[in-house]
């Protein structure tokens, strides 16, 4: 296939090809960075809690003030357990991606000179960490006497877990066993480490910043349960365990209640949202570039049926016609992917200094141009078969 | 003339059924995704107070350590302390002054079998009501004096009153909140500023109904009535002596008439700070003063989302116009014989032009119409998102007509460079190959 005639004729027509090729670069800028955006998204819907998610359920109360909330609490959690197909009962101060959070920043030194990033601060009541189904990949779980009291929330106990991503970022290089750290004037010492446990809500590098502490029912925490149960049961074991509760105190308020699978899909509903959107948008794109790509194509074939016709009557096949169309469609849609990357880029940096966008990956740039000139063949298919099948002998009508 | 070029238009339009619905309906397409965007990014921008905004001022100071700064970016503290927020009440140096703190509260009916539920408070100070132009449906709002006796009163929002009272006045009748009782001294008139701006860091939500119940900040605080949100900048700050910790947790708003005002009372801010630097409460003096609308810019209360979505709807109507000034070009192109036979019979090249033209224009009008059926589209599906402005969304009359404004233009920009195209056809080429 010679491109020089192809190419002689697009210059006849600079405007309509350079506008064809204007609306391919922008669809291939908008294309790239909103499917980039869409798996950014997805990903981190990915996210691994470090929980038994399918397994939990949680029940958030008003809690129990004064001086009863320790026994009133711990008779509570004993009737959840009574129920059929509940592995285990405690009380948390907060699950992760609950949108709700508590958070300090630790002093790594006795007088608070030197302070580490913001962390979450986790506590819970005996056997949480297995109730959460929390995976320990180094030391020991707290034992019975680290749960004691708290003051405003600061556990007695002097023993703390922190998350992988904790030791990694404080002490480097070194096991975090033995370590230690303050908040406020009381120093915790690590006595394990877990795998996973995400925050109330993610931070990007800091979404795993979360140290765990251990405490008895107390007013303070009295008022967030979750309850381990066989999945396959967790909505009945949901429904018991709010009447249990109901009945057991009459006075408790239960403000919201659900699975921990419901919990997680709420937090991302607005990503799951935008998802949607970027890829509803996308098709929208997609089809109407590929309406424009056909109409401008039809239009030129219809302007050029004569001169389809002599060149089918000086020995052009069908074929020869197929593959002229097609390969004058693949020049312009290259050109306009060409320009496309140079925007998408473009775009891409103006979103990473306004939104936080990671850079966009090299990757995206040849899948891109693929999808765009299958998109590009696929609408120039139909207007380019009509072409073949003009007659030779439209070339010895007079229009 | 105009009458006979839309009859030529619509002929042309009509020659080409599949053409011509395929612009229409492209562009309706990116007017819908615009329109719709837009909506959205003004209602979230919004001025929530148009009348008042100009003389609401929020004073910032920083009372943390330098060691410990509140953020590595430099950025001010987004609360004041308690004891910070009431000297600047109590120096009463503003027109008018109040303190806010938001809590979820726990209400019980006064009926027998009324079962107790939460509610959004706001916790603060007598100016509140007239500073924000509240309006009152019963009632009014609390005294200062009311304030400084912690007196047991209340106010509390209209739905709140049809939900507990049927929508009877009920001022005088008693409210039991988290365990106390509070008397109702008055009733809104439906009142929700959007967005909340009163409530920004404070623990509740910037968008959608309002509050449910007001009480005194000092009264409430005398109940044990714990505030939302409460950030510590030192050891020792615990939920229990919130009036001494170190820990900020009330957002302060100032009523300043005028310029003068305003700079008079940056410096009394200013000096409250060296002075509270010199005591050794403070280590850093600065502070800052952003009015209404200028703290909602700084602290980004416009989702991210909200602008990212209109970018791309732009994008969108980008690719649309491009795409119906392809497709009139080759159209137009395709009559240059139709052209030339006009140029030839005496149409000027304006009037050519001007047909042209109003052929675009006929396509922006009915895709504007069009645009407009898919925005209202695309607003339903905003309003079954799971943002807490969701329900909001809505085309008011500016939107509407603003619709058909970008239509048009949109049309007219789309139709500038093939009607410039077709007028410049010389007619004899043309009429030579006829």
């Amino acid at each position: 296939m010679e491109l020089l005639p192809i190419l002689s004729s697009l210059r006849r027509h600079k405007l309509a090809a350079g506008l064809l090729m204007l609306e391919i670069a922008v669809a291939c800028a908008i294309l790239c960075n909103a499917v980039f955006m869409i798996r950014q998204r997805l990903s981190e819907m990915q996210v691994h809690t470090g929980l038994a998610e399918s397994e939990l359920v949680w029940l958030k109360t008003d809690g129990v003030s004064g001086a009863d909330a320790t026994p009133v609490t711990e008779s509570n959690l004993a009737a959840l357990r009574g129920i059929p197909g509940v592995k285990s009962a405690v009380v948390v101060a907060s699950l992760p991606l609950s949108n709700d959070d508590m958070n300090f920043n630790p002093s790594m030194d006795a007088d608070g000179k030197h302070r580490g990033p913001n962390m979450e601060l986790m506590v819970g009541s005996p056997g949480y960490l297995h109730a959460l189904g929390i995976k320990l990949v180094e030391g020991h779980d707290f034992s019975a006497d680290d749960y004691a009291g708290v003051d405003t929330w600061l556990p007695h106990s002097p023993s703390m877990i922190v998350t992988r991503a904790v030791a990694e970022r404080l002490w480097p290089g070194q096991s975090a066993l033995g370590q230690a750290f303050w908040i406020g004037t009381k120093r915790y010492q690590v006595i394990g480490v877990v795998d996973h446990m995400v925050r109330g809500e993610l931070r990007g590098n800091a979404s795993e910043y979360t140290a765990l502490f251990a405490a008895r029912p107390s007013a303070e925490l009295s008022s967030l349960y979750v309850l381990r149960a066989d999945p396959s049961a967790l909505d009945r074991v949901l429904r018991d365990a709010a009447a249990k509760l109901a009945a057991l105190n009459p006075q408790m308020l239960i403000n919201d209640k659900g699975t921990y699978p419901g919990l997680r899909g709420n937090y991302f509903a607005s990503d799951r949202a935008m998802a949607w959107l970027l890829a509803t948008v996308c098709t929208a794109l997609l089809i109407v570039t590929a309406l424009g790509i056909g109409g401008l194509a039809s239009f030129w074939v219809a302007q050029r049926r004569r001169q389809i016709g002599i060149r089918r009557a000086i020995g052009a096949t069908r074929g020869d016609i197929l593959r002229y169309f097609q390969t004058e469609n693949f020049l312009i849609v290259s050109g306009g992917i060409g320009l496309g990357m140079v925007l998408a880029y473009t775009i891409n940096l103006a979103l990473m200094s306004h939104y936080e966008l990671p850079r966009l990956p090299l990757a995206y740039f040849p899948v891109g141009a693929l999808a765009l000139w299958l998109l590009g063949q696929l609408a120039v298919l139909g207007p380019a078969l009509r072409a073949s099948h003009v007659p030779p002998v439209v070339a010895t009508r007079s229009v | 003339m105009f009458g006979y070029y839309l009859d030529l238009a619509l002929r042309s339009l009509a020659r080409n059924k599949v053409l011509t619905t395929l612009m229409v309906v492209a562009l309706a397409l990116g007017i819908g995704a615009t329109i719709t965007t837009l909506a959205v990014l003004r209602l979230l921008s919004g001025d929530p107070l148009p009348q008042k905004s100009a003389q609401l001022f929020y004073p910032q100071m920083d009372p943390y350590p330098a060691n410990q700064p509140f953020s590595r970016s430099g950025k001010m503290p987004w609360l004041l302390s308690y004891v910070d927020a009431m000297n600047l009440l109590r120096a009463r140096r503003a027109q008018r002054q109040a303190a806010v703190a938001l809590s979820q509260v726990k209400v019980m009916p006064q009926t027998a079998d009324g079962n107790p539920f939460y509610a959004d408070g706001v916790m603060t100070t007598a100016d509140f009501f007239p500073m924000f132009d509240a309006p009152f449906q019963y009632g009014a709002g609390w005294s200062a004096g009311d304030d400084d006796a912690r007196a047991q009163v209340a106010v509390i929002a209209g739905f709140l009153n049809d939900q507990l009272f049927g929508g009877a006045d009920s001022v005088g009748h008693m409210i039991r909140i988290e365990g106390h009782d509070f008397r109702i001294v008055g009733v809104l008139r439906p009142w929700a500023p959007q967005p909340r701006f009163y409530a920004l860091h404070l623990g509740g939500h910037s968008y959608g109904k309002g509050q449910g119940v007001f009480v005194p900040l000092q009264s409430a605080r005398a109940d044990g009535i714990t505030p939302s949100a409460m950030m510590s900048y030192g050891p020792g700050s615990g939920m229990d002596h919130l009036e001494t910790s170190p820990a900020i947790w009330l957002g302060v708003w100032l009523e300043l008439p005028d310029a003068a005002a305003v700079s008079t009372y940056r410096r009394f801010l200013a000096n409250y700070a060296q002075q509270q630097v010199a005591l050794g409460r403070f280590q850093k003096s600065r502070t800052a003063m952003p009015a209404l609308m200028e703290w909602l810019r700084g602290e980004h209360v416009v989702p991210d989302d909200a602008r990212l979505q209109a970018g791309l709807a732009f994008g969108f109507l980008l690719i649309c116009v491009v795409n119906t000034v392809g497709l009139l070009l080759a159209k137009c192109l395709r009559r240059s014989r139709e052209i030339g036979v006009r140029r030839a019979l005496g149409a000027s090249r304006a009037a050519i032009f001007v047909q042209f033209m109003v052929e675009a224009a006929i396509v922006g009008m009915v895709g504007g119409v069009l645009g407009l059926v898919f925005a209202e589209l695309g607003l339903w599906g905003i309003r079954h998102q799971p943002a807490q402005y969701a329900g909001l969304a809505h085309l008011d009359l500016s939107m509407f007509l603003f619709t058909f404004v970008v239509a048009l233009a949109a049309s007219l920009i789309a139709g500038l460079l093939p009607a410039w195209r077709a007028c410049a056809v010389a007619p004899a080429p043309q009429l030579k190959a006829a």
